[in-house]
């Protein structure tokens, strides 16, 4: 076991970051940010307001027009070059992610921080390989077509994985030429200024603007603005109408992940065997407590199939008795804190509803409290429902470590209270039997169907939703288009007119 | 009793921010993140349309005008057995919603219909 330290690499405040140098906030306010893990303040951070948002849109049109004329090589090797600042500090940078967000040191150094290298590294790779196309009309006649950057984007990145959210939409922007300013979440706002700390001196001034804030204040300005040329948002579905109808005002595009409500499938076969594929599939099963189910698609439905429901129930609760919750730097802790005291609280109105709608609680159900320094902190028990499809806990994403059991009978029946909700972002399918696998997973209606494994995020596996789920693919080349404008040519190399006039 | 009743502290807070902002809505959002939470705008800020459902036009004392909750009809089929209060909780949430600055959020807390 290793026990790190709190950070110390904290500045006691962050302003906001416009043309390659940190200004402060117009209105001249600050807010304090807290720890999750011990509920404490560590520092404070720029509001913003829209005359930041309109002062960084400047830097960014200032820097947009050379940035996007520099070739795929150049911008490759600066992606690159993040890359391998962030390898050479991936603990420093873990850290900093676990003490603003509450998540286990384990999945920061495991997950996220070598997730985010690779998909600087992805980005890099992908854009140099990306061409145009060529396509002959007639014989006189072709029709080019060119990859050009939209100019400059808004990005509104979530609180649940700072830096990962954020470096997956700045990868493919900055890849694809465009200049960004992004706001990142309220909740979690400064360790992409500690990143920052790292990187900024790679990236030309105005390249990559940061404006702290609230949605209200900072967000909105940035997503109603008409100098952005597209806005691309994580978080929920009121805000991502809002967002969108902003955006259908200046007629720009969005890309919006909007959250899920997971299914995670269990065939009976999956216990046929007691061996390393059972053992595997009841990891998947505890995946609805990883980053403490704050992920839009933790696998928050199990659905098991009826022929060994009791058996592999039992054992999955005992799984998840033994997920080990602690102090977020310890490298044995499994599961951290919640990201802030209103999610928190929301989880816990959600245990509450849970149990008046007769869901049975099967283990957890209560807010944690770890004693000494944590007791300040945000901690919920693992919790496993056991309940009915048409429950709320079924039906809407808690973001907590929260799971709902349910049983079905056979394929179709799986397939029909799989694809019983608003949402199609994630879904699990667990079995032995290829051709059970391949139906169940072409039938669900959701971007994407983890088939023996679950919340595995490569970059090069597109990632997005069906339903109410948004609108776009990340972590994934064709993102690269969400952030291009297509040039045509046409053009004829014939000299006969047409003889119209 | 109506759909969605209100806390008295959540009253208070509506009180200030209708003195602040004028007149509020209400739109109950899902998904992640700040799903699930309702969020409170200047009418008429959040556009409704034949896909939302008017639940409730709040009465609050010292408010001179009812504010309005909605949510979308989907979601309101899966959450229509059940009544709704809005309280307040510290907070900051992560969306558009008016209250977040104040360092306080809104929250559904929800009870099975009689």
């Amino acid at each position: 076991m290793t026990r790190y330290d709190a950070p110390t690499h904290w500045q006691s405040r962050y302003d906001h970051f416009i043309g390659g140098e940190y200004v402060k906030p117009h209105g001249g306010d600050y807010f304090e940010n807290p720890t999750p893990v011990t509920g404490q303040t560590f520092t404070e951070v720029a509001r913003g307001t829209a005359p930041d948002v309109e002062k960084a849109l400047d830097a960014a049109h200032g820097a947009a027009d050379a940035w996007g004329r520099t070739s795929v090589a150049e911008r490759a090797l600066i992606l690159n070059r993040i890359a391998d600042r962030m390898q050479e500090n991936l603990e420093s940078l873990a850290i900093a992610e676990t003490w603003e967000n509450g998540k286990p040191i384990r999945e920061t150094m495991a997950a996220d921080i070598p997730l985010a290298i690779d998909h600087f590294r992805y980005f890099a790779g992908a854009i140099r390989a990306q061409e145009g196309s060529l396509g002959e009309i007639d014989d006189d006649t072709i029709a080019y077509h060119f990859h050009e950057p939209l100019g400059v984007v808004g990005q509104i990145i979530p609180w649940n994985f700072p830096i990962l959210m954020a470096t997956w939409k700045l990868a493919p922007a900055l890849a694809a030429g465009n200049a960004v300013v992004l706001k990142p979440a309220e909740q979690t706002p400064a360790s992409i200024h500690y990143w920052l700390s790292l990187v900024a001196d790679l990236l030309p001034p105005g390249v990559l603007n940061i404006v702290n804030g609230f949605g209200v204040e900072a967000g909105k300005p940035l997503a109603s603005s008409a100098r952005v040329a597209k806005v691309a948002f994580t978080g929920e579905t009121t805000t991502g109408r809002l967002i969108m109808q902003y955006a259908s005002e200046n007629i720009k595009p969005v890309t919006l992940e909007l959250g899920g409500k997971s299914p995670n499938i269990f065939f009976d076969d999956v216990s046929a065997a007691s061996d390393e594929f059972l053992d595997k599939a009841l990891e998947g099963f505890t995946m609805f407590a990883l980053n403490q189910g704050e992920v839009c698609t933790c696998p928050s439905r199990a659905l098991i199939q009826q022929g060994h429901y009791s058996d592999f129930l039992a054992a999955a609760v005992d799984r998840t008795k033994a997920i080990v919750a602690g102090h977020p730097l310890d490298t044995d802790t499994m599961i951290g804190a919640q990201a802030s005291n209103d999610q928190l609280e929301k989880i816990l109105s959600y245990l509450d509803i849970g149990r008046q709608e007769g869901a049975k609680v099967l283990t957890g159900g209560s807010r944690a409290d770890l004693g000494g320094e944590l007791s300040g902190g945000y901690y919920v028990e693992p919790t496993i429902f056991e309940g009915d499809n048409s429950m709320r806990v079924f039906q809407e994403e808690i973001f907590g470590p929260v799971v709902s059991v349910t049983s079905f009978a056979d394929l179709d029946d799986a397939v029909k209270t799989a694809n019983d909700t608003l949402y199609g972002l994630g879904a699990g399918v667990w079995t032995r039997d290829m051709n059970t696998a391949y139906r169940a997973g072409r039938a669900i209606q959701a971007g994407r169907v983890w088939t023996n494994c679950y919340h595995a995020y490569p970059a090069h596996a597109a990632f997005g939703g069906y339903k109410q789920s948004g609108i776009g693919r990340e972590n994934h080349k064709m993102m690269l288009e969400h952030y291009q404008q297509t040039k045509n040519l046409l053009v004829s190399y014939s000299t006969q007119k047409l003889g119209f006039f | 009793m109506s759909v969605v009743s209100v806390t008295p502290a959540a009253a208070d807070l509506i009180r200030s921010l209708r003195g602040r902002h004028g007149p509020l809505m209400f739109h109950q959002s899902g998904g992640c993140c700040d799903g699930s939470a309702p969020m409170c705008y200047p009418a008429g800020e959040f556009r409704t349309g034949s896909s939302d459902v008017l639940l409730a036009s709040l009465v609050v004392d010292g408010v001179p005008e009812p504010v309005e909750f909605w949510m979308s009809t989907a979601q309101w089929e899966l959450w229509k057995h059940t009544r709704l209060t809005v309280d307040v909780v510290p907070g900051r949430g992560s969306g558009f919603s008016l209250e977040a600055p104040d360092g306080l959020r809104f929250l559904i807390r929800s009870h099975l219909a009689a």
